[in-house]
């Protein structure tokens, strides 16, 4: 009898309640026992009807807001692509990862796709120093990589194609704009401190000083995240440059702009140019705060062409109308349609024959939202830079927009 | 004989978990893991150097430290500076305008090699200086802070400041230290490829070796006079200082002994991982360690690396299959654990272990032998164990 009660309770609530905790165990076994992907000729998840590919960004932690954008405009960019009977006659399936705004941890899923998955491209990282971490594994793995963001340059890897702009073509175009338009002569460079920031103002201010014949009359570097931009602003008010160059990244931005009307700088009084605000941060610091200022990019969302009219009203079907785009969230729009053209041209998604097709530099996008765009041998495209002015509502009018400009991430005389 | 091995595993219980631990790292995983896998596993394990460091200091010692991500950096860029000088060599670099220097200090205009990366040509002042480097710099702070009898919640605040102080530290000089970015492309050790599989592999096993060893060496600390006295320490800090001993030297020495083990996991991590960045110093790393020991048990070296493999399995497991929604699966393993199990997996272990260790008869005659029956009545009355000492807490 006593056996029996005791049998029953073995399984009372608290036994119940303990094996509902072991679940998560449960998942974790299961999932560790997963398969791998099934091998072809190329070593790839490649069948009949289907082409394996990997998303990875943030979807969690601080880069989250910025990547989310990016890793939608990739779905949305294979979503159109099946939509158009897939790439080889074979449907794009996706496997996403999360970054985690985390650099190993970027490291260790790009390790999972190209190892465990063997996916044949992977459409991915926000951040240099994600990219730098990952890079490692894709050269090793013999992974391709398309990468989104505007970056400094310096990096030229067999196995990234770079879709965002190196540092030169966006930043010496817009220097060159403000000197003419505004009668810039002094400069004050103000940015984040890490790689992107101090490798821009390097390029920045050799330009001013011996292209422009300008003078920089502050540099200064704040840390990342930081909000206290009291001292910096004092010493703009003394030094009165004609143009304040920013590359303030992330959420100090907000507080950037918000101390900077405070202030009293305004564009009423001040010009300044960023190359570090998109549509994306501007939903954070409020139109209302940047109304004026100008950043300089390759593509705004408000572009008036037939190519961009239909990506928004595409992106607003599918992430909803409150969305917004940026640059980042176009170039990485541009990576799967890249990849397609490539992988068409090489007959194959086999790595290296993909890479060989991309660096005969005449892969061209005619669709593309920013406009015409042409992947160069070096990896890079050839794209227009613009300047935006910013309007209330979070838009920007654009203002200028320059050639076609070669890219060139290993600039002569500016290193 | 049998002496010995108490002093080295602790009661029967504790030399079969250790078996159980040593079986599982090094013949199950191996067998059951691909490569990658298994890589991972290496990596998580490196972590479990931290946790069982934590065990030694806040489980046993009662000093909290919300630091030891700046002991596990430490050994990592001692490790990372090594790797990355040998792979900056003249030849690999010859794009750069200073060949021969780290890529990232070209970046940062930096023209000749800064005189504290130097000693770092060497290997073996590589190895010292992860040993010597962090131990040293646990002693100051330690001697600091217990000589003036900073304790408790202040001790804890505190290394949590000079952890962001040393994030704060690297990311501000990223000419000389990589900054955000960190020290990445390490590719070979002494010439030898260390991103192969069959490396990775080698490491997987020295790594294991060494948490072991590590285990042992913390165990032999905690079954020693010195282990009995950091419970007292723990419990009554003003009877140990007034029976006359030093309270303060005896903290400093766990505290060093700790930062040592942390390091180590560090140097093995870069190693394994092949870069090192501030994101392992900081807070955020810091506090996960602290983690992985208290899911463990923060009274048990060997809970605390089941602690950290079960925290990162679900990681690496929830984010890959819920990229959306895996930090809520996350969320929901910790409440779970301080809910149902909050002596960790070890108090899991004492209440149904006796379950599993009837399975293991051949471990059991193994040890009756080496223990013989009049040393394990002594024994069992003054044996350290965990059940034991959270009973006589409470």
């Amino acid at each position: 009898m006593s056996d029996k009660s005791d049998s029953r309770r073995l399984w009372g609530r608290r036994k119940v309640v303990r094996a509902i905790s072991a679940l998560p165990l449960g998942i974790i076994l299961a999932s560790q026992l997963s398969l791998a992907a099934p091998a072809t000729t190329t070593g790839q998840a490649v069948t009949d009807d289907t082409v394996t590919v990997g998303i990875l960004h943030s979807l969690t932690g601080t880069m989250a807001i910025s990547e989310t954008g990016a890793q939608e405009a990739e779905k949305l960019a294979i979503k159109q692509i099946n939509e158009m009977g897939g790439i080889l006659g074979r449907q794009i399936k996706v496997i996403q990862e999360d970054g985690a705004s985390d650099w190993p941890t970027f490291a260790e899923k790009s390790r999972k796709l190209l190892v465990n998955d063997k996916v044949a491209a992977v459409f991915g990282c926000w951040t240099s120093a994600s990219r730098k971490a990952a890079l490692p594994v894709f050269e090793k793995e013999n992974g391709l990589l398309y990468y989104p963001t505007f970056y400094e340059g310096l990096e030229q890897s067999k196995n990234v194609i770079y879709t965002g702009q190196e540092a030169t073509q966006q930043i010496l175009d817009g220097l060159n704009w403000v000197a003419k338009e505004k009668g810039a002569k002094t400069f004050y460079l103000i940015g984040s401190d890490y790689i992107w920031p101090r490798t821009s103002m390097k390029i920045a201010r050799k330009h001013i000083e011996n292209v422009l014949g300008g003078k920089v009359v502050g540099e200064e570097y704040k840390p990342l995240g930081d909000t206290q931009f009291g001292s910096v602003i004092n010493k703009i008010r003394l030094k009165k440059p004609d143009v304040i160059y920013a590359a303030v990244v992330g959420g100090s931005n907000v507080a950037w702009f918000k101390q900077l009307k405070a202030a009293g700088i305004t564009s009423k009084k001040q010009t300044l140019l960023t190359i570090s605000v998109t549509e994306d941060e501007v939903l954070g610091i409020g139109g209302e705060n940047l109304e004026g200022f100008y950043s300089i990019m390759k593509y705004f969302q408000s572009q008036d062409n037939p190519n961009n009219v239909a990506f928004v009203k595409a992106f607003k079907e599918m992430w909803g109308d409150d969305s917004v785009i940026g640059d980042v969230t176009q170039a990485a729009y541009l990576g799967p349609w890249l990849w397609k053209a490539a992988v068409e041209k090489a007959g194959t998604f086999d790595v290296d024959a993909v890479v060989a097709a991309s660096e005969e530099g005449d892969i061209e996008l005619t669709t593309a939202p920013e406009g015409y765009v042409k992947l160069h041998p070096n990896h890079h495209l050839w794209s227009k830079a613009r300047v935006g002015m910013w309007k209330k509502d979070g838009q920007a009018e654009v203002v200028y927009t320059s050639e076609l400009i070669e890219p060139d991430p290993f600039p002569e005389g500016y290193q | 004989m049998s002496f010995v091995y108490e002093k080295l595993f602790g009661d029967k219980k504790g030399m079969i978990g250790f078996c159980l631990l040593a079986i599982l790292i090094l013949v199950v995983f191996p067998l059951m893991l691909d490569s990658f896998r298994l890589n991972l596993v290496g990596k998580y394990l490196t972590y479990a150097f931290a946790a069982v460091s934590l065990v030694l200091l806040w489980g046993y010692g009662g000093t909290l430290s919300l630091g030891q991500g700046i002991f596990f950096g430490i050994g990592g860029y001692a490790m990372a500076m090594f790797l990355k000088l040998e792979a900056s060599s003249p030849e690999n670099t010859a794009i750069q305008s200073t060949p021969g220097i780290p890529d990232f200090m070209d970046w940062n205009q930096i023209t000749e090699l800064p005189f504290f990366w130097m000693p770092f040509h060497s290997f073996t002042f590589t190895l010292i200086a992860i040993l010597v480097v962090p131990t040293f710099f646990a002693y100051i702070i330690g001697a600091a802070m217990f000589k003036r009898r900073v304790g408790g919640v202040y001790f804890a605040i505190i290394t949590q400041v000079i952890s962001v102080i040393l994030t704060v530290l690297i990311v501000g000089q990223q000419g000389l230290t990589g900054g955000i970015n960190g020290i990445t492309d390490l590719r070979t050790l002494n010439g030898w490829d260390i991103t192969s599989d069959s490396a990775k592999n080698l490491f997987y096993f020295i790594n294991c070796f060494l948490l072991l060893a590590v285990i042992i060496a913390s165990r032999f600390v905690l079954t020693s006079k010195f282990g009995r006295l950091l419970l007292a320490m723990r419990d009554k800090e003003d009877r140990v200082r007034f029976s006359g001993y030093d309270v303060a030297n005896f903290k400093i020495f766990v505290f060093c002994f700790a930062a040592l083990i942390s390091a180590v996991g560090g140097a093995m991590f870069t190693l394994q991982v092949g870069f090192m960045s501030p994101s392992f110093v900081g807070i955020v790393p810091s506090i996960e360690m602290v983690i992985f020991a208290a899911v463990g048990g923060r009274m048990s070296l060997i809970g605390a690396v089941y602690g950290t493999l079960l925290i990162n399995f679900g990681k690496t497991a929830f984010s890959e299959s819920f990229p959306e929604l895996w930090l809520f699966l996350m969320g929901g393993l910790f409440i779970a654990v301080v809910m149902f199990f909050p002596n960790g997996l070890a108090g899991l272990w004492e209440d149904y272990g006796h379950h599993i260790t009837k399975h293991f008869r051949f471990l059991n005659r193994f040890y009756d032998k080496l223990v013989p029956a009049s040393s394990k009545e002594v024994n069992a009355s003054n044996s350290v164990d965990s059940a034991e000492l959270e009973g006589s807490k409470s």
